[in-house]
């Protein structure tokens, strides 16, 4: 594979680093049936990947896979050049992988504030004691990593609903929401999948410049699952195309929209 | 008209994050703290400390503990009972063991001792959620139960397989035993009951409170955030117990003075501290407080109205109540499934805009 860490300067001004997460011969099965056969693909520090492909060709399962929800079968998962042992979730966020869900996964009983600030949980480190008596560092702590979240807050233009319970909220603000949460944990690489499912086209030119600027302003690497074909070929960097479980195209968006592969599995031709 | 935010502006956030944001709510606290611990003392006699006072407080620190557990972090328990009866036993064997110490000490040593029971039978949540849970969080009620009748250890084998506190004072005043007065053991549960409110708001505010209610809205997306649920639940079930370990103890200690397990512990409790916590409002430290003062204070009122005023026998009266408080129950959750806290929230946001509404 094509896994030289040298950085190149993008078109429009990014500067593209080294290789930061690789998938190498990736194979997922459940039971018989086998969700992703041998996928070998790199997520570059700094790039928007996306993740293309028909319904059920295995994407969610392959993000799934980068945030420990799956333990593949067969095949390495490289991070930050060490292989990386089978990790819970939750390790996972520790290691600066953030993530949204296709249908959202908010914590409903709670306000727009206090989910976002759920997203910091990584950052914050007082004990129970120290919180339970509300003294010294656990109120600062509080108020630092409040901070931060205001600035997100700011960011995604929802000042106005931040005391409101997210319950309440109609789906594009949800969305929002679910972004500011993972952005929260200032994460290396933000894993969305499918961030712009059901939303109309103003609502989805909101939501591309957000996810534009994210990587622009923080330098966050974003690989994200997305069905637009409009919104895949102008936003990322490189795009991944699976069919089936299988790898059938790689590279830039041009390049791949051209693939005779991917024209086919997109419009249908009989599978042999 | 008063309740207002309007002129009132935070310009930081330990200003915002405070308990009561609003200058009136934070004025109407601090009254009623001053009304409990500088004007009840005064006033109180042994019918209302031992008929409403005591239990109120009590029950109170036992709602507050299960709403950490079931309102906060969603793990439903029906095991309540059995940990009170933890707390007393170890507050019991505490004052035997050490007469010398004071008796904070043992009841807040009956708190950290039943903590640890309930991480142990905590244990099973990390496999099992809801209905299944409970029924699990039912065999620690069967069992603990169970262990202290038939263990003499636990009672010191005394003849009657009862436990009976002896007296212990603090500062020269008897708290426990025959010769305690009105005015010192109400203070003394109230000081618990301060502590525990404050303690569990400062932890459903922070970091570790919202780790609770992520799993309690969404375990997966709450993984993913970096909330390990072993942790997570775990904390949540010592807290919890420790809280309802404080109020099993004082119900011994304080309020009963003598205890049979069976009786004072049994399923009953478990699920008279559950629907307190359901009735007083899921997620909310003054529903368990609302909670506990309902089903408290509604079959004494019933109690004085249908024998005192109307004077009808006692027995038909006893009866009656249990009619009267569950179809109270029933009529009330259907009004209002999200509780007295809920009633609370809509009425403060109604207050807001009185009289002008527009």
């Amino acid at each position: 594979m094509s896994a030289q860490p040298e950085s190149y300067v993008t078109p429009d001004g990014r500067t593209i680093g080294g290789v930061m997460m690789e998938m190498k011969n990736i194979t997922l099965r459940f039971g018989g049936v086998v969700a992703i056969k041998d996928i070998s693909f790199d997520i570059r520090e700094g790039e928007i990947r996306a993740i293309i492909g028909p319904n059920g060709a295995g994407k969610s399962s392959m993000l799934n896979i980068i945030s420990g929800f799956y333990v593949p079968q067969e095949g390495e998962v490289w991070f930050n050049g060490a292989r990386r042992a089978p990790l819970r979730p939750y390790e996972v966020a520790g290691q600066g992988i953030a993530r949204t869900f296709q249908n959202i996964a908010l914590f409903e009983g709670m306000s727009v504030l206090d989910n976002i600030m759920t997203g910091r949980l990584t950052h914050m480190k007082s004990g129970l004691f120290s919180q339970a008596l509300w003294y010294g560092k656990a109120a600062r702590e509080e108020h630092e990593n409040r901070e931060v979240v205001e600035k997100i807050i700011d960011f995604l233009e929802i000042q106005n609903i931040r005391k409101t319970p997210v319950g309440r909220l109609p789906y594009g603000l949800k969305k929002r929401v679910e972004l500011g949460r993972a952005l929260a944990a200032e994460p290396k690489l933000l894993l969305l999948d499918e961030p712009m499912a059901g939303m109309n086209v103003e609502e989805k030119e909101d939501m591309s410049r957000f996810i534009l600027d994210v990587n622009d302003e923080y330098g966050t690497t974003i690989a994200l699952i997305e069905h637009d074909m409009g919104v895949v070929m102008d936003l990322s960097d490189r795009v991944v195309v699976m069919d089936y479980g299988k790898k059938i195209g790689d590279g830039p968006p041009e390049e791949v929209r051209t693939s005779q592969a991917v024209i086919d599995a997109y419009l249908g031709v009989s599978h042999d | 008209m008063f309740y207002r935010e309007a002129g009132e502006f935070r310009t930081s956030y330990a200003e915002d994050s405070q308990t009561f944001p609003i200058r009136f709510d934070r004025w109407r606290y601090y009254a009623v703290l001053l009304v409990a611990f500088a004007v009840i003392p005064f006033i109180i006699n042994d019918y209302w400390v031992n008929a409403v006072f005591l239990p109120f407080l009590i029950y109170a620190i036992a709602a507050i503990g299960l709403n950490i557990l079931t309102g906060y972090c969603g793990q439903v328990s029906l095991g309540t009972g059995g940990f009170m009866a933890v707390g007393a036993y170890a507050c019991y064997k505490l004052m035997t063991a050490f007469p010398d110490v004071n008796i904070f000490f043992h009841v807040l040593g009956g708190g950290i001792v039943t903590a640890a029971v309930g991480v142990l039978f905590g244990l099973p949540s990390l496999r099992i959620k809801g209905f299944y849970l409970a029924v699990a969080t039912l065999a620690a009620q069967f069992f603990l139960v169970w262990l202290f009748n038939r263990v003499p250890w636990f009672y010191n084998n005394s003849a009657s397989g009862q436990i009976s506190a002896p007296e212990r004072t603090l500062a020269g005043v008897p708290i426990t035993g025959p010769n305690t007065e009105a005015w010192a053991t109400y203070l003394f549960c109230l000081v618990f009951v301060t502590l525990t409110a404050v303690l569990a708001r400062n932890l459903t505010r922070g970091s570790v409170g919202r780790k609770w209610m992520a799993i309690r809205d969404m375990d997966i997306a709450a993984e993913i955030i970096g909330v390990n649920p072993l942790r997570a639940k775990l904390s949540a079930f010592a807290v919890s117990s420790f809280f309802i370990g404080i109020s099993g103890a004082l119900f011994f200690a304080v309020y009963l003075g003598a205890v049979e397990v069976g009786e004072a512990f049994g399923i009953n409790k478990s699920f008279l501290v559950l629907f307190m916590v359901i009735i007083g409002g899921l997620g909310s430290i003054f529903g368990s407080f609302a909670g506990a003062a309902f089903l408290v204070l509604l079959p004494v009122l019933l109690k004085n109205i249908l024998v005192g005023q109307l004077g009808w026998a006692t027995d038909l009266a006893a009866h009656l109540e249990f009619v009267i408080v569950g179809l109270m129950i029933l009529i009330f959750l259907i009004a209002e499934p999200h509780g007295l806290a809920q009633l609370w929230r809509l009425t403060k946001e109604k207050l807001r805009l009185w009289p002008f509404p527009h």
